[in-house]
């Protein structure tokens, strides 16, 4: 167990390195720079050159990637090439925004989707199932700004419960924050619910069909019985596997819902980022999406190990 | 436009509310019937010469209240903003810089230049030599008094080999500045220039105490004090009790939310989440139009849209050519479908009507197929294959207005294929470089500026390559004249020789289009641009 936590998280470090060499190399090949992005219409060739050597653009590659390196590993984001602050100072609040969002919406979610999906498979081919699979399949297949344009117009416009602006500040009461980020979170249990609904449903159901839950059923025992004391724990592998995929979701992929409910999270930072050319948030942003997709990846892993009696006795 | 609310008959328009900015220009205050404004109104409407702001309460001079927290809700800000006055990069930081800082001089809704940190100037013959003075008894924020000193400082962050600045060029010109005593100012140019304030009015041109450089906490003179500031995101800034103009500001402090997609925007102001927002979509005025607690402000000014010809390479080295393009694009159908009837349709000349210099008489270019088969005829083509490079960060629409061109200029025999290119590096890559593509000019505040920067032969943004050494002549010439009747008709000839020989087609004059809710009051159009010029803030109050 040790050994394989120690294994995954050697990987994960290499991982990183590797998708920083990739970002930087990325942003390196796309045309343009981030002076003549910040001038734009108005740059000439001369205030490009100035700011160029302002920004100590003027430096080789190789040797602006191994500063960042240096620095990174000293801890120190380094400072934005366009407005000039520190990148920690435009992250942190934004990180703290995607997690408290990513968290609020997890936490209605996880349970809501494992819960229905459990109960899709006790109650296999039922009203309730097929209501269930055809919403969640609705629900999936409709791209996430228009879920959210319409949960707007039925919750902000027409019936004003919610507010349409998701700009949370720093100074709001928890209460407040909890409030003015309901209808994204509505929107992304809508994506994110299906997925692991459908898993949850699959899985325990594969194992219903085997031997071993036969036996139980010719024992006598109730169905819903079977399925949370038997069939449940040996699906738990495909279910943590599919909550952990969504949670990465729910950090790195929300960038529309952001625009959508104008959220300041850090989607939104790192696509500005990237269209300035500003290599320093674009890094911090890359790596924190890495990091979280790692991370999570890794705990999954560990987790489905930890669920598999036979894997974790392995011998 | 909706009905106006029975005020009475007579009315006051107060053009000038604070005496003490006056003095170079004579105040004027006019008594309009209802009726008369009405039928001016309609007049104004029809030829889209001026903005016009609907609801009548702007008109009857109400009384401006004291008080409350001011919501903007503004598109056109990124996480990559600073409100460093050498680069505003966008709508959202050239709004929040007014609102910490002034200009030298401000540019009224008339579009004349009116005093503002400089009290008042004054050209030596020839316009070359210049004198400016600068306001006494003003403080920044930081308790300084207002000198000489700061005003050449902020002036030369702009000039010399380091500067970034996106107004180094157009301050070319400025040879030398000096101080002639703590608060007068000397300016030499390389030649005339009777249009100077106008020049010192570009937002870029923004006070700080003399040796700030600490951009991400600016100190100002202006109506707001710099409290919060994340970028991309939104700005908390309070009132400045010791601001020196009397007329504002009125609410106690200014949020400004950035909400880039329009949609958003829209839904934050009907929600009443924000007070006001700019850059509504031309698709949804119309709509928003019915909604009884919004109003639209809408200015017409000198935003418009370009399609460029690069007059230095084939096949466009040929005016024939160029006259074949812009005879075979359909102005009138581009308005109504692009900008949905918000805008006027251009004359492939830059100056708007809204320009003091505008010359009404030109004869109006307009879609005719066979004049465009003529012109190429003319130049040895039976037809003209040619590639347009165009995205959408040209212009909103400009993807769609080129395809909409596509099939106008069919029948004329111009075959053309549409490449839409990246829209992040469009500036840098195409803009400039592609023999045919699509651009955009935000509007100068004089015609000269506007010539200067984009036709002129050595401009650095000629964008057409447009070469004409009589153009040049005259308008140097035009430059420096004091006499305004001899300089309308040289701006006439220019106006001319650019819309019959120049490289741009120039089908569009886009309306800047705000909204307003209903609790907001005081917000006028300005031909500048959008929020009055950028200045909203310490001009508006809020009714309870």
């Amino acid at each position: 167990m040790k050994r394989l936590v120690l294994q995954r998280v050697l990987a994960g470090v290499l991982t990183l390195w590797l998708v920083s060499v990739l970002i930087f190399v990325g942003t390196e090949l796309l045309p343009g720079d981030v002076a003549s992005a910040i001038l734009g219409q108005s740059a000439t060739p001369e205030t490009v050159a100035a700011l160029r050597a302002s920004l100590g653009l003027d430096h080789p590659a190789l040797q602006r990637y191994g500063l960042w390196l240096l620095h990174f590993l000293h801890g120190d984001l380094g400072t934005s090439l366009t407005n000039g602050r520190p990148v920690s100072e435009d992250l942190l609040p934004r990180l703290y925004n995607t997690l408290f969002l990513a968290g609020y919406a997890a936490l209605v979610a996880v349970p809501l989707s494992v819960l229905v999906g459990i109960a899709s498979a006790i109650w296999q081919d039922s009203l309730f199932d097929r209501a269930a699979s055809v919403l969640s399949l609705a629900s999936v297949s409709m791209p996430e700004f228009f879920v959210g344009y319409v949960l707007l117009l039925l919750l902000a416009v027409k019936f004003p419960l919610l507010p349409s602006l998701a700009a949370v500040s720093p100074d709001m009461a928890f209460s407040e924050r909890l409030y003015a980020t309901t209808l994204p979170t509505l929107t992304l249990l809508f994506v994110v619910a299906a997925h692991m609904l459908r898993t949850t449903r699959a899985s325990v159901l594969a194992v219903m069909g085997s031997a071993y839950t036969e036996t139980a059923i010719l024992k006598g025992l109730p169905k819903s019985w079977i399925v949370v004391r038997h069939a449940l724990p040996n699906a738990l592998a495909p279910i943590i596997n599919a909550v952990s995929f969504n949670l990465a979701y729910l950090i790195v992929g929300v960038i529309m819902v952001e625009v959508v409910f104008v959220y300041p999270g850090v989607g939104q930072l790192m696509v500005d980022a990237v269209s300035k050319r500003d290599l320093p948030v674009v890094q911090a942003c890359g790596m924190l999406f890495a990091t979280a997709y790692v991370g999570l990846n890794t705990v999954s892993d560990v987790l489905a190990v930890w669920a598999n009696p036979r894997l974790r006795h392995a011998r | 436009m909706k009905p106006f609310d029975d005020q009475g008959d007579l009315f006051d328009l107060p053009l000038h509310k604070n005496p003490d900015r006056q003095s170079s220009h004579i105040s004027q205050s006019s008594h309009i019937s209802r009726r008369q404004f009405l039928q001016g109104a309609a007049a104004l409407g029809a030829s889209a010469g001026l903005g016009l702001i609907v609801p009548a309460s702007a008109f009857a001079a109400p009384q401006p209240k004291r008080g409350g927290l001011l919501k903007l809700g503004m598109g056109g800000g990124n996480t990559t903003d600073s409100i460093d006055p050498t680069l505003l990069p966008d709508w959202v930081p050239l709004n929040q810089a007014y609102m910490l800082m002034n200009g030298l001089v401000e540019i009224d809704a008339k579009m004349h230049a009116q005093p503002e940190l400089l009290e008042s100037w004054e050209a030596k013959p020839g316009a070359a030599e210049w004198i400016l003075k600068v306001r006494k008894g003003v403080v920044f924020h930081n308790g300084k008094t207002l000198d000489a000193d700061d005003v050449i400082y902020s002036i030369n962050l702009h000039r010399g080999d380091a500067s970034k600045s996106a107004i180094k060029s157009s301050l070319a010109d400025v040879t030398e500045i000096t101080k002639i005593d703590p608060l007068q100012i000397s300016m030499k140019l390389k030649s005339g220039n009777a249009d100077l304030p106008y020049l010192l009015s570009d937002y870029h041109l923004l006070v700080v105490p003399n040796g700030f450089k600490d951009w991400s906490h600016p100190i100002g003179t202006g109506p707001f004090v710099f409290g919060e500031f994340t970028p991309g995101v939104r700005s908390l800034f309070k009132r400045n009790p010791r601001y020196w103009k009397s007329d504002g500001p009125y609410v106690d402090a200014v949020e400004l939310i950035v909400i880039n997609d329009a949609t958003a925007r829209t839904n934050a102001l009907i929600s009443g989440q924000v007070h006001a927002i700019n850059r509504v979509d031309f698709k949804t005025v119309d709509l928003l139009k019915r909604s009884p607690a919004v109003s639209i402000v809408r200015s017409s000014g000198g935003q418009h849209f370009t399609f460029l010809m690069d007059c230095a390479a084939s096949p466009f080295a040929d005016n024939n050519v160029r006259l074949a393009v812009k005879y075979g694009i359909d102005r009138q159908k581009q308005l109504t479908t692009i900008l949905r009837g918000y805008g006027s349709v251009g004359n492939d000349h830059p100056i708007p009507k809204t320009d003091r210099f505008y010359a009404a008489d030109l004869p109006q270019h307009a879609y005719d197929p066979d004049k465009s088969k003529f012109y190429l005829k003319k130049a040895g083509l039976s037809e003209l294959k040619v590639e347009l490079s165009t995205s959408d960060a040209a212009f909103a629409g400009a993807v769609d207005s080129a395809a909409l061109f596509q099939g106008e200029c069919a029948p004329a025999g111009i075959q053309l294929s549409i490449r839409r290119q990246p829209a992040d590096s469009y500036w840098d890559k195409v803009w400039m470089q592609a023999p045919f593509c699509m651009g955009y000019w935000g509007g100068r505040p004089t015609a000269d500026q506007m010539l200067s920067t984009a036709y002129k032969s050595d401009a650095k943004w000629n964008d057409t390559h447009w070469r004409d050494p009589k153009f040049d002549a005259l308008l140097l010439q035009a430059r420096a004249m004091l006499d305004d009747t001899r300089r309308r008709e040289l701006y006439r000839e220019m106006q001319l020789m650019v819309s019959d020989d120049g490289g741009a087609m120039i089908p569009l004059f886009a309306d800047y289009i705000d909204a307003t809710s209903s609790k907001l009051q005081g917000a006028t159009p300005h031909p500048l641009f959008n929020f009055m010029g950028g200045r909203l803030a310490e001009h508006v109050w809020l009714e309870s």
